[in-house]
């Protein structure tokens, strides 16, 4: 996805320049929502402001909306044929596997510092236990918790350094 | 009243899908799930559907969603919901707190939120292949071909680098799983 806008956006129609693409991307991956999304925007303001922001976050969601709202129409009598049935019997099975790889890439990205781990493992069983027990918990109180550990941290390492700095 | 329910539960959704595609599938399960709305079975189905269609999975799975349960305007709703707070967010950075990705406080909230996130789909996606490996909730029985199935699956995707020199896409293990259904149930 990120290499079709880089295309379209910084090489053909040279709306951004590469630079402004790649702090772009820092941004993309530190606020909610998929990159294209963030991108649209953000690409959208730049050129025309408000209403560019509005038009290029619409057109950008446009096509998965038609997509998904046609397929949405006829899916649940689609399912209900035999061999497509079984097909997506299959592929069930196949989701889960696609999932956690796509978790294991992502590990691959990040910094491996003892409070990223941990936080990671502790993340991952509570909500293994939390789907497995069908407890009710949310992973957004799980995702508060982190922010706030990891910030409590921050200011902890940061009084630190000021402190040893002093001496 | 349906409208209203869609839209605050993919507003949340759109909040908190921290780091990229697949962060918003157990946001969104927690959602739908919660509220009913849809079976896990379900909901696996479309997950294999979006991934399948362009667009990211968070919108093709709240068009989803807000289709099966308010028609053309639950759709409309829900896609607008899930968007309007990376939209909203992207807006602000831009014009009013230009140097807050720089601030070292929301570096070090990002720092937390990316590896709880990667624990949380990790999660769930191990929890996907329990629930359709064993009576996962009752007593643990192992359906075996589903088991030995999923294996089969789970090296391709991650075996395969070194034994076909390239890596499995998304969409053709779903091919392979599909073509694996058809002829084992």
């Amino acid at each position: 996805m990120l290499a079709i806008i880089e295309n379209i956006c910084v090489e053909r129609k040279r709306w951004i320049s590469p630079d402004e693409m790649a702090r772009l991307t820092v941004v993309a991956e530190s606020t909610p929502g998929p990159i294209a999304i963030n991108c649209a925007t953000y690409i959208g303001y730049r050129i025309a402001g408000f209403a560019g922001a509005v038009f290029a976050t619409l057109g950008i969601v446009l096509p998965s909306f038609v997509i998904i709202f046609s397929i949405s129409r006829f899916l649940d009598n689609f399912l209900e044929i035999g061999i497509v049935a079984s097909a997506f019997r299959g592929i069930r099975l196949a989701i889960g596997v696609l999932i956690f790889e796509a978790a294991v890439k992502m590990m691959r990205k990040i910094k491996r510092d003892a409070m990223s781990v941990t936080i990671l493992v502790i993340s991952f069983l509570v909500m293994l236990a939390v789907d497995l027990f069908a407890w009710n918990f949310s992973s957004v109180s799980l995702m508060l918790a982190a922010a706030f550990v990891s910030l409590t941290v921050f200011y902890l390492r940061k009084r630190g350094a000021g402190g040893s700095e002093r001496q | 009243m349906i409208y209203l329910e869609l839209f605050l539960g993919f507003l949340r959704v759109g909040c908190f899908a921290f780091g990229g595609a697949y962060s918003a599938i157990p946001l969104i399960r927690d959602v739908v799930i919660s509220a009913g709305w849809l079976t896990d079975d379900a909901l696996t189905d479309m997950i294999a559907v979006s991934e399948s269609t362009p667009g990211p999975i968070m919108i093709n799975l709240a068009t989803y969603v807000g289709s099966v349960k308010g028609g053309f305007l639950g759709s409309a709703v829900a896609t607008f919901a899930v968007v309007l707070p990376s939209f909203v967010i992207i807006l602000l950075v831009m014009v009013i707190f230009r140097r807050l990705m720089h601030e070292p406080c929301v570096k070090a909230v990002i720092d937390g939120l990316i590896p709880c996130v990667i624990g949380i789909i990790s999660a769930v996606g191990g929890y996907m292949m329990l629930r359709c490996c064993f009576a996962t909730g009752t007593d643990w029985t192992p359906d075996f071909k589903a088991l030995l199935l999923t294996l089969f699956l789970a090296f391709l995707m991650f075996g395969s680098k070194p034994v076909f020199r390239r890596k499995m896409s998304p969409i053709t293990l779903i091919l392979v799983s599909a073509v694996l259904g058809i002829v084992f149930y």
